[in-house]
């Protein structure tokens, strides 16, 4: 039995502890509410942006690309809607049924119908999957009369990149495709914006001006839950377009010498003698850039790279060709300026019956027959090589070399504007001692005079020469791309010590396609408001052996890849010049017949093209 | 005073009604509503099963709470011993036939409720303790027997319920009793020295642990260590009370909690939600509301007439703080994550029985507060 008087020692004990504990209690209490005001008020703000970078996650949308314009200011490199197919797995009751029906309606191969269902299992049940990226309106509505049958399907309207006019400015635009690892690596800016299915300029200006045109993405602000469902929207934020990049190309102009190279391997190239506009630029074979944007097809992609005319060459920028006869004004000008000839200096053309021989070597003129005896203006009409070959000779390769580097040969027209563009080649004895180790043989100064041998040029670069020589040689700086500020110093700069050789020169070209017995005299056009003049060349791709001489065979019995490179520069209109024109055809023949001809189609267009172009300058000012 | 007791033995059940405490019984019933709006929210602002059977528990055993206040104190302590042996007979049985969840095996089934023995014991061995040193005379309590016979009352169902494996439960049933021999007058030199003991054993004792327990304490050292692993309920835990600022975020406006970023939600971790959708103010007064009902156990206890009413309420009263601090500490970032629910607020029949059936002794010790006990 427990006393009385224990009970209350007891209690006495019990009471004291009580107290102990009670004071404990409030103290760790007090902690308690501390750590809680530290938490909750304290530290407030940054937990608060915790939480919101918990639930509230961004997603970047494609930004919309800027535009390409032509001169006229018609989109030639806009963006469309593209018709798109989209399905949010989860939301759909029956993904096996849907999808069917879907492949029913739209007539999905067994290929293609697997690519999706492999891309199902790629993502997560709540994100988007792209069925079809490019839908024709013909199946977009017809997914829309069948919406009833498809709950969670979404036919969506997305912005895509699009090319109106197709292979015409393929190798000036380039296009764009699929951002890949390289892209992302190599460009901090598509880094930042990139988002799946962004597309950015693979080749061409696309690439070049990608930071410009690549635009700012569309932001959308969602809130999600902790697996990252969104939940609801919060925000819209939109970007903006790219910018809009205006060139000097003329659409119709760059038509026509698309059609004119129709079946052609070549390249036209058109530039305005005084603004150094480029007015038109096609390298043929093209193809079709909106194959690109949606990633090409394999077959497709074989057939262009297997083509043998090389379409994805962009022969104006990236061709290396001999320049041939084209070269001969060059020789004729530098001749004229370091007084090595006047215009009385003939040359006796025996033919290549008899070849000139000169250092144990012998050297032919095209002509059988030969040309009898030439002086300069004669030589240049009917591009007479023994007469070149013997004023490259008095001439020697330097001389030359200062003279067709000063006209733009030997280095890149458009400087970094293309990232393929070539250099070409104007030889001269310190380039061959350094690249190859040898010195300069006198024979390879006899065949530069007619444009073979080390010689190589692009076809800008002959229709820059062109220009220049048409404008009375003076410095241009060819440009593609319309801006208004003209900051180059020594534009119009005088290429040549006397205005005359220039006069000479041009007239003796007029003389190639406008007098009886000139090379491309069937070429000419009287109408004076068109008349032009230009010089013909032919390229050899190989030497002409003796037995080819005696076979003479006609271009047709040739190999391909065996016929001369037919070529052609000229300039018009001759009264008062306004644009250089450089043609070339690959594996042509002859530039007189198989290039030349193509001049006066073109020539006719840019004459009349000229007059809207002028109008519509004029027209822009006075809206000002 | 033994006959006066009769006189008030007397009294008919209309009269027990009337020395309910009306103040702690308040209490607990505006706790449970503040616990069922929690619920509420948890499920998403829609009645859906976790309210449901929230409410349905809470109602049974309020009434539960109310019967037991209706028995006499004397019943409870006769009870004493033999609940105790009940419960750990119930641990046995989970041992070997208990229901496995998450890899750790803490429920039998009763085939109408799955029970948590563990839970009850946490108040079942407050009983028995109590009982235990109500006989005993205060110079003994400091002998060898008592010493020895209390330690193996407390370790015999902890070792049960490590076993399980459940540390959390295990803990408190330890500190539980722990506080019983506190108030039970055990010398402080007791506490000290197993407190110092217990301190430098600290490195073996964890590497006795389980990994996952082992994790759970580096965790709470560096909770940035794996922040989307084990270190997620605390980081987001503690993002979801910080965010509920001054004025919380507004009820059902929790986006921590409604966008499942918060694990375990309806259970261990209800306050974080409670805390984030009524901010500080609101976690505040609800700190008060239990302070108010622990201090309505106390004050029982000090009115009660009986030692053994007495020790039962103060132990009582001050597991249900630890409990509360334990959970707390844990949701704030304070003490290492183990499992221990919020007493009433936390959804969990188990323990929210054993926290009622509680109440409902010490309500009955309220009742019954003249009544001495041999």
């Amino acid at each position: 039995m427990i006393s009385q008087s224990d009970n209350v020692l007891k209690l006495n004990s019990i009471n004291r502890r009580m107290f102990i504990l009670t004071a404990a209690k409030v103290i760790i209490l007090g902690g308690i509410v501390s750590r809680l005001f530290f938490l909750q008020v304290k530290e407030n703000k940054k937990y608060l942006t915790l939480s919101d970078k918990n639930r509230i996650r961004e997603w970047k949308l494609p930004p919309v690309r800027g535009n390409f314009e032509d001169y006229f200011g018609n989109t030639i490199a806009g963006n469309f809607e593209a018709y798109q197919l989209h399905l949010i797995p989860e939301e759909v009751e029956n993904f096996r049924y849907t999808i069917n029906r879907i492949k029913n309606i739209l007539r999905l191969s067994e290929k293609q119908f697997q690519r999706v269902l492999k891309k199902k299992k790629e993502i997560k049940s709540w994100e988007t999957l792209i069925v079809a990226n490019n839908l024709t309106w013909e199946n977009f509505s017809k997914i829309n009369n069948n919406l009833y049958d498809l709950n969670g399907v979404k036919p969506v309207i997305s912005i895509s990149r699009n090319y109106p006019f197709k292979e015409y400015y393929t190798h000036i635009l380039g296009y764009v495709s699929q951002a890949n690892e390289q892209d992302i690596l190599s460009n901090e800016n598509i880094k930042e914006k990139f988002v799946q299915g962004l597309k950015v300029g693979k080749i061409g200006l696309e690439k070049t001006f990608e930071n410009d045109l690549i635009g700012s993405n569309s932001i959308e602000r969602y809130e999600v839950n902790a697996y990252g469902r969104r939940i609801s929207q919060l925000a819209f934020q939109k970007g903006d377009q790219g910018k809009t990049i205006k060139l000097t190309v003329d659409t119709e102009l760059q038509k026509l010498s698309n059609e004119l190279l129709a079946e052609k391997a070549g390249s036209i190239c058109v530039m305005d003698i005084f603004t150094g506009h480029v007015v038109a630029m096609h390298s043929s074979p093209s193809f079709d850039p909106n194959q690109f944007v949606f990633g090409i097809s394999s077959d497709d992609w074989q057939l262009i790279r297997n083509n043998p005319m090389k379409p994805l060459i962009n022969k104006s920028l990236t061709g290396n060709y001999s320049p041939g006869s084209t070269i001969k004004p060059i020789v004729a000008l530098s001749a004229l300026e370091n007084k090595i000839v006047n215009t009385k200096f003939k040359v006796h053309c025996k033919g290549h019956k008899n070849p000139l021989e000169l250092y144990g070597q012998k050297y032919h003129c095209w002509k059988k027959e030969g040309h009898g005896f030439v002086d300069l203006r004669e030589a240049m009409k009917q591009s007479c090589d023994t007469y070149f070959y013997e004023i490259a000779r008095k001439l020697g390769v330097d001389k030359l070399s200062e003279t067709a580097k000063k006209f733009g040969l030997g280095e890149k027209v458009f400087g970094n504007l293309f990232k393929n563009e070539k250099n070409g080649l104007v030889p001269n004895t310190i380039w061959k001692k350094n690249a190859l180790g040898r010195n300069w043989l006198l024979g390879e100064t006899i065949i530069t005079g007619i444009g073979q041998g080390y010689i190589q040029t692009t076809p800008i670069q002959l229709c820059l020469m062109t220009a220049q020589i048409a404008n009375g040689g003076h410095k241009i700086y060819p440009k593609l791309i319309l801006d208004k500020n003209n900051n180059e110093e020594d534009k119009f700069m005088p290429l040549v010590n006397q205005n005359r050789n220039i006069n000479i020169v041009k007239e003796a070209m007029f003389s190639s396609t406008n007098e009886i017995r000139g090379t491309s005299y069937r070429s000419r056009i009287d109408d004076p408001k068109y008349q032009f003049a230009g010089k013909t060349g032919t390229a050899q791709v190989k030497r002409i052996t003796k037995k080819d001489r005696e076979l003479d065979l006609e271009t047709s019995e040739i190999p391909y890849e065996e016929r001369d490179h037919a070529l052609y520069i000229a300039f018009g209109p001759y009264k008062s010049p306004r644009y250089a024109v450089s043609i070339l055809v690959e594996h042509g023949g002859s530039g007189s017949s198989v290039a030349a001809p193509l001049a006066k189609k073109l020539f006719k267009k840019i004459v009349d093209r000229h007059e809207i172009r002028k109008n519509f300058e004029t027209n822009k000012y006075l809206n000002i | 005073m033994y006959l006066h007791n009769r006189i008030n033995n007397k009294n008919n059940s209309f009269q027990k009604i009337r020395d309910l405490d009306f103040i702690l019984l308040f209490c607990i019933l505006l706790l449970g509503f503040i616990s069922l709006a929690t619920m509420y929210s948890t499920d998403g602002g829609q009645i859906l099963f976790h309210t449901k059977s929230h409410f349905s528990k809470f109602l049974i055993f309020t009434l539960l709470m109310l019967m037991i206040s209706f028995f006499n104190i004397r019943f409870w302590y006769s009870l004493g011993y033999l609940s105790y042996l009940l419960i750990v007979v119930m641990l046995f049985w989970t041992m070997y036939f208990g229901i496995t969840a998450s890899g750790s095996q803490r429920w039998i089934d009763l085939y109408f409720i799955n029970i948590q023995p563990s839970e009850l014991m946490k108040i079942f061995i407050i009983l028995c303790l109590a009982k235990f040193f109500h006989r005993k005379r205060l110079e003994n309590v400091n002998s060898f027997y008592s010493v020895i016979i209390s330690l193996i009352i407390i370790f015999l169902p902890m070792s049960l319920v490590i076993i399980q494996p459940d540390l959390g439960t295990a803990l408190l049933i330890a500190i539980s009793g722990i506080i019983v021999l506190w108030f039970a007058g055990l010398n402080h030199k007791y506490f000290f020295y197993s407190f110092l003991i217990s301190l430098i054993s600290l490195p073996f004792i964890i590497s006795f642990l389980q990994p996952y327990q082992k994790l759970r304490v580096l965790t709470f050292l560096n909770p940035d260590r794996d922040p989307l692993g084990a270190g997620y309920q605390i980081i987001q835990s503690k993002i979801a009370v910080g965010s509920g600022g001054l004025f919380g975020k507004g009820f059902l406006q929790g986006t921590q909690s409604y966008l499942e970023f918060l694990p375990e939600k309806h259970t261990d971790f209800i306050f974080t939600l409670f805390s984030e959708e009524f901010g500080f103010l609101g976690s505040v007064l609800l700190l008060l509301l239990y302070a108010v009902i622990i201090y309505r156990v106390m004050k029982i206890g000090a009115i009660s007439r009986s030692y053994f009413a007495k020790l039962f309420c103060y132990s009582f009263g001050s597991s249900l703080f630890i409990y509360i601090i334990i959970n707390m500490s844990m949701v704030l970032g304070l003490l290492p994550i183990v499992g221990s629910p919020l007493p009433v607020m936390s959804y969990g029949g188990s323990s929210m029985l054993a926290t009622m059936i509680g109440f409902g002794i010490v309500m009955s010790a309220k009742v019954h507060s003249k009544q001495s006990i041999a």
